[in-house]
């Protein structure tokens, strides 16, 4: 019965990175995550969106495994990208996690340099042949996240020097120094002010031409400006899912509709 | 007579205050009409003031008074002894307490009937033999009351007396005083509740400036007794000398050097032992373990940190010591075949037991420096596709190097202070050799021989333990202070 459904619903398969079926999500007896199907395009912004504890941060969590390190939670169902199982027994998680990088909440730097964060990723997965392979890995990281030219002049200075806004982007810097096809972001402007925020949108929309970049945000505003796909999730269901114009303007299910007028969140 | 007249008056002002609290609340009640709401604190706070200002100001003068009444009356009685007493061979101290000793005689002779209280005020030893009087009532004199000697024990009672009666006076006075003045201001708008907290917080104080000038007197006492150490021997001697040789007829060689290689080589062997098993400990526990090992693991750990070192001291000389031997030593028989140790005791008995020691010491704190790495690092490391262990190495271990550092300095200043292990592990020899297999001797250990044993105080070769002694508590406060820095200066990061 499960294979009927993914027949039925794999529709347009070339475009699809993602596709998850029948995810269910346990933290210990609370049921987090209850039955989501969702297909997530390449090179499109996903945006997750709804209240609090409705699940959208644990969901994204699944997509590169972060919930393993967590004890109590148990996940379900089938997620592929590109086709491969990612919980098969097979697959290695920290080789996924490569593929499937992550921005959090908070900005994270390590209590390392600049240079030394945004090199992390590629020390340890062995993508530079020699120094100065890394420092091209190091800067080209840099510009695209859009914070060359702020950091060139002090690369060893610590990134916990930074301003938030700062980074927050040097952190997109070091996820995306590992050549990811997915990049996961948790609320990647909630500490962050308006102007920085608005630079981190903007990289948002850059970051599209390369990647598949799913973002959980509690700005309905920020979905619509960032997103070309919407996803609303309502205790722990997938409610609605489709074009981002679509969900914001004319919503099927009620719940959608409360939501982004305002009346539940 | 059970309590003395001290024991009354504590009695009666403690009487006093219980009745002062009844008193003030009751009062306070009245003044608002018996509707609380009206006055400014809750009735029991005017209690609490009321008693506050009985109790405080009159046991705090009565604590004064004891602790300063026999200093003031040994002074003035000490001069009624004519000097060549004194000089005779003996000291202040030892008449004195012959002068004490016939005093608290006559009480006792006082109290049993065998002389009355105008008898032992006028008794003299020219008319009585004051000596076998005291016999009598259990009291054993080693000679003969010198007629000085029964005088000013004699005196020495009557200005207790005075004294004692006195301090009765003002102490009841105080209490008095307090009493009636808290009760006089307490009216439904007196801030009584103001008051106590501020009694509450000058209480605190007062604890905690006890504590730290505990601290400055005992290293002022220390210094004191270095300062005479160093009139009677060279300091050059003492901080650059090459060997310890105290000699209790005198020209002793006095240096530190050796003792102090001794405590540094073993302290390094501890260090070696626990800082790697202990950080491994401390990386199992807080990273890997699951929560049911972690809770029965960790006290187990810290059970360690509770045995008492002089445990740790016996195990090392009668199971790590003999066992090293039976490897090292022993020619043909041991299991090297090697003759290397001849003794339980050595360097590396005690610094392997000293490190066992420190293991719960180093891991615990590791354990917490390492919980304190936000999780956010862990995650973004995570995510970035890196194994647990790269996680570890790579980001946790680094965030929490200063951390971890400033737990390795404490545990050095532990093992630079640590006594038993060394004086039962150690050995006795003060010289400077790398050989881990001899036995060598600490500053401790030193400290502990050159005052026991019957000395003369007043020499070099004993007041040398106390050179020693702030020597070492420079050492370990220095060694604090470094790791206290550290570790403070690693806390802010993450707030």
């Amino acid at each position: 019965m499960n294979d009927m459904r993914v027949l039925e619903r794999d529709v347009d398969t070339d475009a699809i990175k993602i596709a998850a079926r029948g995810v269910q999500v346990f933290y210990g007896d609370n049921h987090a995550i209850k039955d989501v199907d969702v297909d997530i395009q390449d090179k499109t912004v996903t945006a997750f969106i709804g209240p609090s504890g409705c699940g959208k941060s644990t969901f994204l969590r699944c997509l590169n495994r972060m919930n393993d390190t967590i004890d109590i939670c148990r996940v379900e169902g089938n997620i592929h990208i590109d086709g491969e199982d990612i919980y098969d027994r097979r697959v290695d998680p920290v080789q996924l996690r490569a593929k499937v990088g992550m921005v959090f909440q908070k900005p994270n730097p390590f209590p390392k340099s600049i240079y030394d964060n945004v090199a992390y990723g590629p020390r340890i997965h062995g993508l530079a042949k020699n120094k100065a392979a890394l420092d091209d890995i190091v800067e080209s990281a840099l510009r695209r996240a859009a914070i060359w030219d702020e950091v060139k002049d002090r690369l060893s200075a610590p990134g916990t020097g930074l301003s938030g806004g700062q980074q927050q982007r040097l952190c997109i810097a070091r996820a995306v120094a590992t050549e990811p096809e997915v990049l996961l972001m948790d609320e990647p402007c909630s500490a962050l002010d308006p102007i920085a925020t608005a630079q981190v949108e903007e990289l948002i929309d850059e970051l599209r031409q390369n990647y598949s970049v799913v973002i959980v945000t509690h700005s309905m505003q920020q979905a619509a400006r960032v997103s070309q796909k919407t996803a609303f999730f309502h205790l722990g269901n997938l409610v609605e899912y489709g074009e981002t114009g679509t969900i914001f303007t004319n919503p099927e299910d009620s719940r959608t509709e409360s939501y982004i007028t305002g009346r539940i969140g | 007579m059970a309590l003395g007249l001290t024991g009354y008056v504590i009695v009666a002002v403690l009487l006093l205050t219980v009745t002062a609290f009844f008193m003030a609340r009751g009062r306070a009640n009245v003044s608002a009409g018996g509707d609380i709401r009206l006055l400014h604190s809750l009735p029991n706070y005017y209690g609490y003031n009321a008693a506050m200002f009985t109790a405080v100001p009159a046991l705090g003068v009565f604590a004064i008074w004891m602790l300063a009444q026999p200093l003031m009356i040994e002074n003035s009685v000490f001069k009624l002894i004519p000097e060549q007493m004194v000089s005779e061979g003996s000291s202040r101290g030892l008449v004195m307490s012959d002068v004490r000793r016939v005093a608290e005689g006559l009480d006792i002779a006082v109290e049993r009937g065998a002389l009355t209280a105008e008898e032992a005020n006028s008794i003299r030893t020219e008319f009585r033999d004051v000596r076998e009087i005291l016999g009598d009532v259990g009291v054993a004199l080693g000679s003969n009351v010198e007629a000085e000697v029964l005088y000013a024990a004699q005196e020495y009672r009557s200005r207790s007396a005075s004294g004692t009666f006195g301090m009765t006076i003002v102490v009841l006075g105080l209490a008095l005083i307090g009493a009636a003045a808290s009760l006089f201001v307490t009216n439904a708008d007196f801030r009584a509740r103001n008051t106590v907290e501020r009694g509450a917080l000058v209480l605190l104080i007062l604890a905690a400036s006890l504590a730290i000038l505990t601290t400055v007197g005992i290293v002022l006492s220390m210094l004191f007794e270095t300062f005479n150490f160093f009139r009677m021997h060279p300091w050059t001697d003492f901080f650059f000398g090459g060997s310890w040789a105290p000699n209790f007829r005198g020209n002793s060689d006095l240096s530190i050097l050796p003792l102090l290689w001794g405590t540094l080589y073993i302290s390094i062997i501890a260090l070696l032992v626990a800082v790697p098993i202990g950080l491994f400990a401390a990386i199992y526990l807080s990273e890997y373990a699951g929560p049911k090992v972690r809770s029965a693991a960790k006290p187990l750990l810290e059970i360690l940190a509770g045995i008492p070192t002089i445990v740790y001291g016996l195990f090392a000389l009668l199971t790590v010591g003999p066992a090293l031997v039976s490897v090292f030593g022993r020619g043909e028989e041991g299991l090297l075949g090697v003759e290397w140790m001849s003794g339980a005791t050595a360097v590396l008995t005690a610094g392997l037991v000293m490190g066992i020691m420190l293991i719960p010491f180093v891991s615990s704190l590791s354990d917490d420096i390492i919980n304190a790495v936000p999780q956010a690092m862990r995650d973004g490391s995570f995510g970035l596709g890196a194994t647990h262990s790269e996680t570890i190495r790579q980001v946790v271990l680094p965030a929490a190097l200063p951390g971890i550092v400033g737990a390795v300095l404490l545990a050095a200043s532990r093992a630079i202070g640590e006594t038993m292990i060394v004086v039962l592990g150690a050995g006795a020899i003060a010289k400077f050799s790398l050989n881990p297999l001899e036995a060598m001797t600490t500053i401790t250990t030193r400290i502990v021989s050159q005052l026991t044993g019957d000395t003369d105080f007043a020499s070099p070769e004993t007041l040398v333990a106390f050179a020693l002694g702030l020597t070492l508590f420079v050492l370990t406060l220095g060694l604090n202070v470094l790791a206290l820095y550290i570790v403070r200066k690693y806390r802010e990061q993450y707030e």
